[in-house]
């Protein structure tokens, strides 16, 4: 079946082919259909649909809920992401599963409703408090939308920690042709830790606090090793870099304009090629730096460096040495044109 | 030493940290182990301890999970009810009770605390007021008294400054949903009898389905009001009630279940099988001698140019190219400046952002002036007739002016200047697209509305015809 959505809708009809059971959240612009299609779609298929009274309580009903073994989902943008940075942090320490998707619109403060990627380093390096880290998926179409939501729920329950889906608010508002899934994926058995009010789980507790300083490095500790594990599930997209001398890294929206310049300068035989993560976190650094190696990089991003300083960090740890990449970057909703990003490239390779 | 085994708790409480630990971490005097009991008991004598799920607060009863013999859940500070609501909606018949002092529940947990009970969640919310904060050392709490003494009210509490004791029984017997509100106190043995009886009808309204319940209880927190545990039972008694009258405020136990409708609904392979259209959909094909297209359509709100970019999209479909659709709009959503890109082509899309246009359709002066200059060399502009040019459009680009608005009225058909503004471009536009395929994206669009389809269709024609005269 192929259907016709929103990037918005797309993620409520991965919701619900993940196994969804439950959507909390509060609306905000531009990440509302989301709530809109899920308070329709959920119910028709017999799952449960409840607008909270702000991000705080959505997110801490995701942590309830997550505390059941059930999968349950919550969708928001910038200023409802930076409240719910507290039952992330939580759901974080005390191992929980659950998805939470941010539209990313401008910022900081009450910003604009137009598409950025500034809340890349609040996703991505822990916007709670404590050392902890989420999943961080970031889609690059409609399809993915869909599909990436699935693999939110599936490696948040394989890794028990909270998934975060990183959009923007075009790849929310854009409509794009999509294949749905066939099948509903079945959510795992969590009766081993979860607490659902039975026999088998009454022994079980759910709980982040541990008032033994070395019992409570110890969990640290033991987070960080988990996290380590979660490397092989990195994914990327390497586009005509075969014989490209220049690379572009970027995801999400970035990557679409990205892609358009690399195919119009494919048509003047200039050699580029594009690097997409697909996967923040864990993010696919051996595949950035095989694809980055000796060959100059231009980072396109919708905020301030953030992700460039990553692809630096990246790079410096997996070869050793820096290599500083090019920076293109609008803010405030600006999007960069594609001649931008041609100007740009058409520079480097020039050796200006 | 005496072995009193308290029924609905672990009989040693190793979470502690202390395998064989009998003693709570509680103080001498604390209201805390006893309605902890009082609890427990309901719990055993209500056989509940396989479907209840306790969640323990931020306070001094952050490790009831030591004691309580059922499945136990630490909420962050205040959120419990939210997270208890998280459970209510998935798992039904479960017994869930929040365990929330005065700084949890009616300081940064209130409005959870409020929104909960006002949608008659299926939760007991068993509420320790002791006047202060125990757990960090005995500061101002929502329910100090005024002229209190604490860590943060050094010179008392005053509430002109300070504000006045919340009264949470009261507030939450403001609204329709709550079953069940008493205030009770654990001060001696004769009110303790009570707020036994209050937790346990608390605990079955849970077990038979019935709805929100909620028991404040007066407990003493001797340490942090500097009192010996004999005075602070006293001072529960006498100044603490004065404040804080005991009573039942409402009990709807005995009424019948308000239960709400569920919802028909179909498994989500099925939901989700609905086609888009009447008509079968296939997937894109790559095709390389389809060049990729970017087009704009733009005026106010209403004017239809967002549906009018869905029927290009949908024709796009129809012919089996790749297409993407990005809408662009103002806070308001409604009768602002309202535009969309589309973007067509024989392969994968990267940008949806179409800033470089192949043609660009205006309704009205603003969108004009605004997008004209992104129109690239070798496209097209459609102008309605209305629409000043005060602006020249780049050089090598063909501009066609359409009587959209003007035909769609003498149509008898005001809201279809998209329609005839789809025609136009059918006739004149050097767009890839099948008239057949537009034709057939405006009608299927309407496919829940066949008259629509019908009248719409109707106009099409009929300004094909005026167009090419």
């Amino acid at each position: 079946m192929i259907k016709f959505l929103k990037g918005n809708e797309a993620v409520v009809v991965g919701a619900l082919f993940a196994g969804g059971e439950v959507y909390f959240g509060y609306p905000i612009t531009p990440a509302s259909e989301i709530a809109h299609a899920a308070s329709e779609w959920f119910p028709s298929v017999g799952k449960a649909f409840l607008q909270a009274e702000c991000e705080t309580a959505a997110i801490s009903m995701l942590y309830g809920a997550a505390c059941a073994g059930q999968p349950a989902i919550t969708a928001t943008s910038g200023p409802g992401m930076s409240l719910m940075q507290e039952g992330i942090s939580y759901l974080a320490a005390a191992e929980l599963p659950g998805v939470i998707v941010n539209i990313m619109r401008s910022g900081p403060g009450l910003g604009n409703i137009f598409p950025e990627q500034s809340d890349y380093n609040q996703a991505v390096k822990g916007g709670g408090h404590g050392n902890y880290k989420c999943l961080v998926l970031a889609p690059g179409n409609v399809q993915e939308m869909c599909d990436l939501t699935i693999l939110a729920f599936q490696l948040s329950f394989k890794y028990r920690t909270p998934a975060i889906l990183l959009a923007d608010g075009l790849l929310g508002q854009m409509m794009e042709s999509i294949t749905l899934p066939h099948k509903v994926w079945s959510v795992p058995d969590t009766t081993d830790w979860s607490v659902q009010g039975t026999a088998r789980t009454r022994g079980n507790l759910i709980t982040s606090i541990f008032m033994n300083a070395e019992v409570q490095e110890q969990r640290n500790l033991l987070l960080k090793a988990k996290y380590a594990t979660m490397c092989p599930d990195a994914r990327c997209e390497i586009y005509r870099c075969e014989d490209a001398e220049i690379v572009v890294a970027a995801y999400g929206i970035s990557s679409r304009i990205a892609r358009t310049a690399v195919n119009l300068l494919r048509e003047q035989s200039v050699k580029v090629g594009l690097f997409r993560p697909i996967t923040i976190t864990p993010f696919p650094s051996q595949q950035l730096s095989e694809v980055s190696n000796g060959r100059k990089l231009l980072v396109v991003e919708h905020s301030d460096s953030q992700f460039c300083d990553d692809v630096t960090l990246h790079i410096l740890k997996e070869n050793g040495r820096a290599q500083i990449p090019d920076l293109i970057t609008r803010l405030g909703g600006v999007i960069v044109t594609v001649n931008e990003v041609i100007a740009k490239i058409k520079k480097i390779a020039a050796g200006e | 030493m005496n072995r009193i085994k308290t029924t609905g708790m672990y009989e040693l409480f190793p979470r502690s940290g202390c395998a064989d630990s009998r003693s709570t971490h509680y103080c001498a005097g604390c209201g805390h182990g006893i309605v902890h009991k009082l609890i427990a008991e309901a719990l055993a004598e209500l056989q509940i301890q396989n479907e209840t799920i306790i969640f323990n607060p931020v306070g001094c009863s952050v490790f009831g999970y030591y004691y309580w013999d059922a499945g136990n859940i630490s909420a962050a500070h205040g959120r419990s009810p939210s997270a208890a609501t998280g459970i209510a909606r998935t798992l039904k018949d479960r017994v869930i009770i929040c365990y929330q002092g005065d700084g949890d529940l009616a300081a940064i947990g209130l409005n959870s605390t409020l929104q909960a009970a006002n949608r008659g969640e299926h939760i007991a919310v068993i509420f320790i007021n002791n006047a202060t904060y125990g757990m960090t050392g005995g500061q101002m709490a929502p329910t100090t008294l005024g002229g209190m003494k604490t860590l943060t009210s050094p010179f008392g509490r005053d509430p002109l400054t300070d504000g006045y004791p919340l009264h949470v029984c009261e507030l939450i017997n403001q609204l329709a949903a709550p079953v069940y509100i008493e205030r009770v106190s654990v001060a001696d043995t004769k009110r303790i009898f009570k707020a036994r009886n209050a937790v346990f009808k608390a605990l079955r309204i849970q077990k038979e389905g019935k709805g929100y319940a909620f028991v404040e209880i007066i407990a003493p927190c001797p340490t942090s009001l500097k009192l010996s545990p004999l005075e602070c039972a006293r001072f529960c008694a006498n100044e603490m009630e004065a404040e804080f009258p005991l009573g039942c405020l409402r009990d709807k136990s005995d009424q019948p279940i308000a239960e709400a409708v569920p919802h028909q609904h179909v498994s989500a392979e099925e939901f989700f099988s609905k086609p888009d259209y009447d008509f079968e959909i296939l997937a894109p094909v790559v095709d390389h001698a389809c060049k990729e297209s970017s087009m704009r359509f733009a005026g106010f709100g209403g004017q239809g140019v967002l549906t009018l970019g869905l029927w290009l999209a949908g024709a796009a479909r129809i012919d089996r190219r790749f297409t993407t659709w990005y809408p662009s709009y103002g806070p308001e959503q409604r009768g602002g400046a309202a535009s969309c890109s589309v973007v067509i082509s024989g392969h994968e899309i990267g940008s949806p952002a179409a800033d470089s246009l192949d043609l660009f359709v205006a309704m009205n002066q603003v969108a004009y002036q605004r997008f004209v200059c992104d129109v690239k060399s070798g496209g097209t502009v459609f102008v309605d007739e209305t629409v000043p040019l005060d602006k020249k459009p780049p050089t090598d680009v063909k501009l066609v002016r359409v009587p959209a608005i003007k035909l769609a009225a003498e149509f008898d058909s005001p809201q279809s200047a998209n329609t005839v503004m789809l025609a136009a471009i059918a006739t004149v536009g050097n767009v890839t697209l099948r008239r057949e395929s537009l034709l057939k994206s405006l009608e299927g669009s309407f496919r829940k509305k066949p008259g629509q389809a019908a009248a719409n269709r109707d106009v099409f024609i009929r300004a094909e015809q005026r167009l090419k005269s």
